[in-house]
């Protein structure tokens, strides 16, 4: 569903991603994690097609980026840090207009459903502006999921959520990952990525350092597994410099 | 002085400098002096070949920004940043030896003839340019960002000229159509014509070398900031 | 073919309502836009000692920069709307052409420009007692705030990336504007001075020319300016 082959992302002078590899099979839930500044954000910006590869391949449902965004923007859902919503808008009004940018049939239908999904129903009349973060956040994702896309890819979707709210994420994503859509989501909480991925990668220093599958993990071992890969690399790093 | 700079840099270093010479004897010893507006005419030489300069300049910038677009390659961010930098410096310089020219000729330092005008606003367009990259952090976006104004401006450019050029103009134009109305307007001898000619060589010449230096300065600093970040 | 045109137009739709719906609600852009237009107009006043029965060239050129200063402020205004919640990258993420996306932005924001004009030369006219209502005025409007409007709103997206953007987009706008604002002032005051016609034309072909040639540039370089 994903690949990615040897990926290199550069700002500048300035290398955030150096020739990352990354394969994503049909109905994977794939947890993103790493330390901050590891490149999580903007690899998943790549995926997006918001940003494009400085070198390497990315593709996406078939669809190669940057070449046929088009095709991948179509299949993909994308919750980011912003709410990516319109304050002077209505809930309603917001996946209103996203979902005309997106052609989605029978809207208003599809609107209800959604909004009953992220539970927002009683305040669909609402303007976003008067939202909290937590409220700001389901319409986020319910927004992403609206043309019920077949990649679903989430920026840490559970800062500055409540309980509650937590809760209803979970059970949403759960039921998007029930339907066999494919989910890469960047977490810094490891016991709610042990919840729901089947899969664990771990970015450090702009690659994919390790990468685990959830039944191969020993009970509570994901902690002690992302800490030794995060010390290996920083220690093959250190090897490195001092050899050159 | 000259270590580390290209053979073919440093020959061209001694040709500008030479024609420059040239130019100056020429403008002083070759061409005579012009009967009704005296010495001062002289300044339209180096008056005219500056504002040549400028021109060329942000015609440079414009092609290597529409190449950035095409294909992002850092050298065409430079080059175009150098051309804009030469190009301001130039058309100020052409300004102020126009405005010294027009006192004499014209009897005021400043008219908001159509050349002038747009020569001012053109200053701004590309001042602009500067600040835009200023205020700009990714050097990617920078880059991009710089290319897409400097074609803007540069198509702004003959319309600005247009649009002032309706209002009744009173610079002197000397090659094709001669308009009576203009002050200040006089016939080239040949030798003018040579001389006037020749500088406008020597600036293109300047022109290129003065590009060479500031392309390669900023390659320079590109390595120096990949140096830096490697030592990090 | 057909497919695109719809997705297209649906598109551009959705952008121009969302931008009118969400302004409609809380009128923060045009109630500013507009104030400020008032601000300007009562400054010019003093100024230029404007009398009631106005010079027909000074009304123009009050009308035109005040529709320009007016004008930056709307146009920063609707693209840090965007940026604020990174609806920005909302809009990109769509599969929609990008052109859609700009002409919708732009589009929403001639309509902001206009309906400042609708209010404001009414205003005008009661305060200098002078008849704005000339049908050439108000198509010298549209035509010139159409290509001011394009080449702002382009900018604006720009702007609103740096760090200084509050402060960058008149200073970007103003350059480049030049020729369309010269133009419409002439063709302005020309249509109140009730020039012939033959003298006027020369400075509408100018705003036409302007107007296709800016709108066909903005069309081809809007994706180098949004995408990263």
């Amino acid at each position: 569903m994903i690949y990615v082959k040897h990926l290199v992302k550069r700002f500048g002078i300035k290398v955030i991603l150096r020739g990352l590899d990354f394969t994503v099979s049909p109905g994977e839930f794939v947890a993103l994690l790493g330390p901050n500044g590891a490149g999580k954000t903007t690899f998943l910006r790549i995926l997006s097609s918001l940003s494009r590869p400085t070198m390497g391949e990315v593709s996406i449902a078939g669809h190669v980026l940057p070449g046929d965004a088009s095709g991948v923007r179509r299949r993909l859902g994308y919750v980011s840090h912003l709410p990516l919503l319109y304050g002077d808008l209505t809930a309603e009004e917001n996946l209103l207009f996203y979902g005309k940018m997106y052609g989605v049939e029978n809207l208003s239908q599809r609107i209800s459903e959604v909004l009953e999904m992220v539970g927002l129903t009683s305040r669909r009349f609402d303007l976003v502006r008067i939202f909290s973060r937590g409220m700001q956040q389901r319409l986020a994702i319910g927004r992403a999921i609206l043309h019920d896309p077949d990649v679903l890819l989430l920026d840490e979707p559970h800062t500055g959520l409540d309980q509650d709210a937590c809760a209803m994420l979970d059970g949403v994503l759960r039921q998007v990952a029930v339907r066999g859509r494919t989910v890469v989501m960047t977490s810094h909480d490891l016991a709610r990525a042990a919840d729901l991925a089947t899969r664990f990668d771990i970015l450090s220093l702009g690659r994919i350092q390790a990468s685990i599958h959830s039944d191969d993990l020993p009970q509570d071992g994901l902690l002690a597994f992302y800490r030794t890969t995060i010390s290996d690399a920083a220690g093959a790093k250190s090897i490195q410099a001092g050899v050159s | 002085m000259f270590k580390n700079q290209p053979r073919a840099l440093i020959l061209l270093n001694w040709i500008s400098l030479g024609m420059l010479v040239a130019a100056i004897l020429m403008v002083f010893g070759y061409a005579p002096v012009e009967a009704v507006m005296g010495p001062v005419q002289k300044i339209f030489y180096f008056h005219v070949a500056t504002a040549w300069v400028g021109m060329l300049g942000f015609l440079v910038a414009v092609i290597s920004g529409i190449a950035y677009l095409i294909r992002p390659r850092k050298n065409m961010d430079i080059s175009g940043l150098a051309a804009i930098e030469i190009g301001l410096v130039f058309l100020a310089i052409a300004i102020v030896t126009g405005s010294i020219w027009a006192r004499p000729a014209w009897g005021t330092w400043w008219t908001w003839d159509p050349r002038l005008t747009t020569a001012s606003i053109v200053e701004l367009v590309y001042l602009a340019y500067l600040m835009l990259r200023q205020g700009i952090e990714d050097p990617d976006r920078r880059a991009r960002f710089g290319a897409v104004y400097a074609i803007l401006g540069f198509i702004s450019v003959p319309l600005t000229f247009i649009s002032i050029r309706l209002f009744r103009t009173i610079h002197p134009v000397l090659i094709g159509s001669s308009d009576p109305s203009a002050q200040g307007t006089f016939n080239m001898t040949p030798s003018m014509l040579q001389t006037f000619l020749f500088s406008l060589l020597t600036f293109s010449v300047l022109f290129a070398t003065l590009l060479w230096h500031r392309i390669r300065l900023g390659q320079l600093e590109d390595r120096v900031d990949q140096m830096k970040m490697q030592a990090e | 073919m057909r497919m695109a045109f719809r997705s297209f137009m649906r598109a551009l739709w959705a952008v121009i309502w969302k931008d009118l719906a969400g302004e409609m609600r809380s009128r923060e852009l045009l109630s500013a836009m507009l104030v400020f237009s008032l601000l300007v107009i009562l400054i010019f006043n003093f100024a230029l000692e404007l009398k009631t029965n106005a010079r027909a060239e000074v009304t123009a050129g009050v009308l035109w920069a005040t529709f320009a200063f007016a004008g930056t402020l709307g146009l920063n205004r609707s693209m840090a709307v965007e940026k604020d919640r990174g609806c920005l990258d909302g809009l990109l993420l769509a599969p929609v052409d990008r052109s859609a996306i700009f002409f919708g932005k732009a589009i929403a924001n001639l309509c902001f420009i206009l309906l400042v004009a609708i209010i404001v030369l009414p205003v005008y006219s009661v305060l200098y007692n002078q008849n704005l209502f000339v049908p050439g005025l108000i198509g010298v409007i549209v035509m010139g705030s159409t290509g001011y409007i394009v080449v702002g709103t382009l900018l604006s997206a720009m702007a609103v990336q740096a760090r200084t953007r509050d402060i960058l987009l008149p200073i970007l706008l103003f350059p480049i504007a030049i020729p369309v604002l010269v133009a419409a002032v002439k063709a302005s005051s020309g249509f109140l001075l009730r020039l012939p016609y033959t003298e006027i034309q020369p400075w509408l072909n100018l705003i036409a020319a302007y107007d296709v040639v800016f709108i066909a540039v903005a069309f081809m370089v809007f994706d180098y300016v949004v995408e990263e």
